[in-house]
């Protein structure tokens, strides 16, 4: 990947924060999720998934399945940079006009499945990738799970289905934020040594900086990592990425900015002054 | 034809069909070789059966997954409720031994709340066959159907020869006007032998085989309630949420009251046993239920 290639991502993430800073006021959203996740949506539908506007019904497309759907701001930002989604839709955020809120459903373009209860993508994501197999297919189908999601049992469950299954062409990208909903997750449920947990379970596992792309294009070009095995991606990142004032603070979970707010951390994203926050946090789970 | 001769078949015929078990091959067992690519075993995994059958029906397949009704219904009932209820997708959930066939397995394999926490999610629908013949008649139809279905297993021999299946509409034998007896599933052959019982000692009555609990025959049952002096909902669940709780619902909703008997478990497990000790332990053999109806109708 050429330097010239990494600014063009870097600037798609930059307006892809823009959007996800816009959608935290008038109700609020989990921004510090979105923002660690934003790199790797921009990162997979510009270089790695096949998946255009146009063959959004293809059966031969690649797939994305967001488990970890409180972060689906990120694909929204994303979707409006790649044209499937109009940018002014994203002023109904939250608004009953349209079917854009906390979570990820099919009625937005691009969205493969709903989610917002943890745990269940990866196993609907393996019967999608089961079936491209089985047709004889070889698109590539990813899931991107969150590390304090990784708690579900289900997770595990499916894991154990999908390497028995050989089902190579499945990635798991783990948003590791090292964040739960409130907590560090090493100050709660520990997952470290996380690459061992996997690879005990059958995977195959590369584990980079999810915030650096050339590592991301390096990482994702050897896809798949082993025959017969699901290949994991642990992509390291920072919860709230690009704001300072909320990088890594376990109580910027959930906000509503107030309308001041969310201008001085569209500055701040610019490097401009860092951002005067009095708003606190929602706890919503 | 059995239930595997009919997989096989529909599975021949249409590539879309997949055929899925969470390791309970009770009723397939000789099927996986012969359907090769249109099946899975996926472990004793309920949640994630559900989940990656959830995934194969985005890609336009029709999985029909088994395991124990209890595990299915209860383990993976969120992966059953949002992903295949909210994805209104056409997965088939075939749950076996529900309600009394679970005979001597125990309350944690009896499956006694399955109707009621399957109705209750939208696009759901409900298949409950009579007996072999029933379930060989209706599976067809309930496979082709577009919507996400849950179906009680049941295999017993058949008392009758069944007409021909629609969803959404009831059996009716005989027009009776003293006694009605609603029921679905596994109890059939119970109510079919009460009736002529009840016939015997010279009451009139008639039987209804739901198939369908959901969508319910609303008219068979609005009919039967308006014309017939006694109703006796007859079933192997939970008295709460199943068949005694969709006719409650459904006479509010139309402003009626009836002399109902309610058949069914009042709020306990049933008393693990082979199953025809079972039924005379827990007062569901036809002659106790006959015995329960005549009672009823006495006082009325």
């Amino acid at each position: 990947m050429t330097n010239d290639e990494v600014k063009i991502l870097q600037s798609q993430a930059l307006r892809v924060r823009e959007h996800i800073i816009r959608m935290s006021g008038n109700g609020g959203c989990f921004i510090g999720a979105s923002l660690s996740c934003a790199d790797l949506t921009v990162y997979l539908y510009n270089k790695f998934l096949n998946t255009t506007k146009e063959n959004l019904q293809d059966p031969n497309r690649d797939y994305l399945f967001l488990s970890k759907g409180h972060d689906v701001p990120a694909l929204y930002g994303t979707f409006v940079e790649l044209g499937w989604l109009e940018k002014e839709r994203l002023k109904n955020h939250l608004k009953t006009n349209d079917h854009i809120y906390w979570h990820p459903n099919r009625n937005i373009p691009g969205i493969e499945f709903h989610s917002g209860s943890l745990g269940h993508l990866l196993s609907v994501s393996l019967g999608v990738a089961i079936d491209c197999k089985l047709q004889k297919q070889n698109n590539k189908v990813v899931t991107i799970v969150g590390d304090g999601e990784l708690n579900e049992g289900s997770n595990w469950e499916a894991l154990l289905v999908a390497n028995a299954h050989k089902v190579d062409n499945l990635c798991i990208v783990v948003d590791r934020n090292a964040f739960q909903a409130n907590i560090q997750t090493e100050d709660l449920i520990p997952l470290e040594p996380l690459e061992k947990k996997f690879e005990a379970f059958g995977c195959s596992v590369k584990r980079i900086n999810g915030h650096d792309f050339k590592e991301m294009d390096k990482v994702f070009s050897a896809f798949p990592f082993e025959k017969n095995k699901v290949s994991v991606v642990i992509a390291d990142t920072v919860r709230g990425k690009g704001l300072p004032s909320i990088e890594k603070r376990a109580d910027r979970w959930f906000v509503n900015f107030k309308d001041e707010e969310v201008e001085a951390l569209l500055k701040e994203l610019h490097g401009v002054a860092k951002a005067e926050l009095t708003s606190e946090t929602l706890t919503v789970r | 034809m059995n239930y595997e001769d009919l997989l096989h078949e529909l599975a021949t015929n249409d590539k879309r069909y997949i055929i899925i078990t969470a390791e309970n091959r009770a009723a397939i067992r000789t099927l996986p070789p012969k359907i090769e690519g249109q099946f899975l075993d996926t472990g004793i995994t309920e949640q994630t059966m559900i989940g990656l059958s959830a995934g194969l029906a985005l890609r336009g397949r029709i999985p029909i997954v088994h395991a124990l009704a209890t595990f299915l219904t209860m383990r993976a009932f969120e992966f059953i409720r949002t992903d295949v209820g909210l994805g209104n997708l056409p997965v088939k959930i075939v749950g076996a031994v529900p309600g009394f066939l679970s005979d001597a397995n125990g309350p944690t394999h009896q499956a006694i709340e399955d109707i009621s926490l399957m109705r209750g999610i939208p696009n759901m629908k409900i298949f409950c066959p009579a007996d072999e013949d029933d379930m060989l008649k209706g599976l067809p139809k309930v496979f082709a159907d577009e919507s996400p279905f849950y179906i009680r297993y049941n295999n017993q021999k058949p008392l009758v020869e069944h007409e021909d299946f629609e969803i959404g509409k009831a059996e009716i034998f005989g027009d009776g006007k003293d006694i009605a007896i609603i029921t679905y599933g596994f109890l059939f052959n119970q109510a079919y032998q009460a009736k002529d019982m009840l016939e015997n000692s010279g009451h009139q009555v008639r039987l209804i085989n739901l198939r369908t609990p959901k969508p319910i025959d609303e008219a068979a049952v609005l009919n039967t309630v308006k014309e017939c002096k006694l109703v006796v909902t007859l079933e192997d669940h939970f008295i709460t949420g199943g068949l005694f709780s969709i006719l409650s619902e459904l006479l509010l909703k139309n402003k009626l009251t009836a002399d109902v008997l309610p058949i069914a478990l009042m709020d306990k497990w049933f008393k693990p046993a082979l199953l025809n000790d079972v039924l005379e332990y827990e007062g569901f053999t036809a002659k106790q239920i006959a015995e329960k109806i005549a009672e009823k109708i006495k006082v009325l």
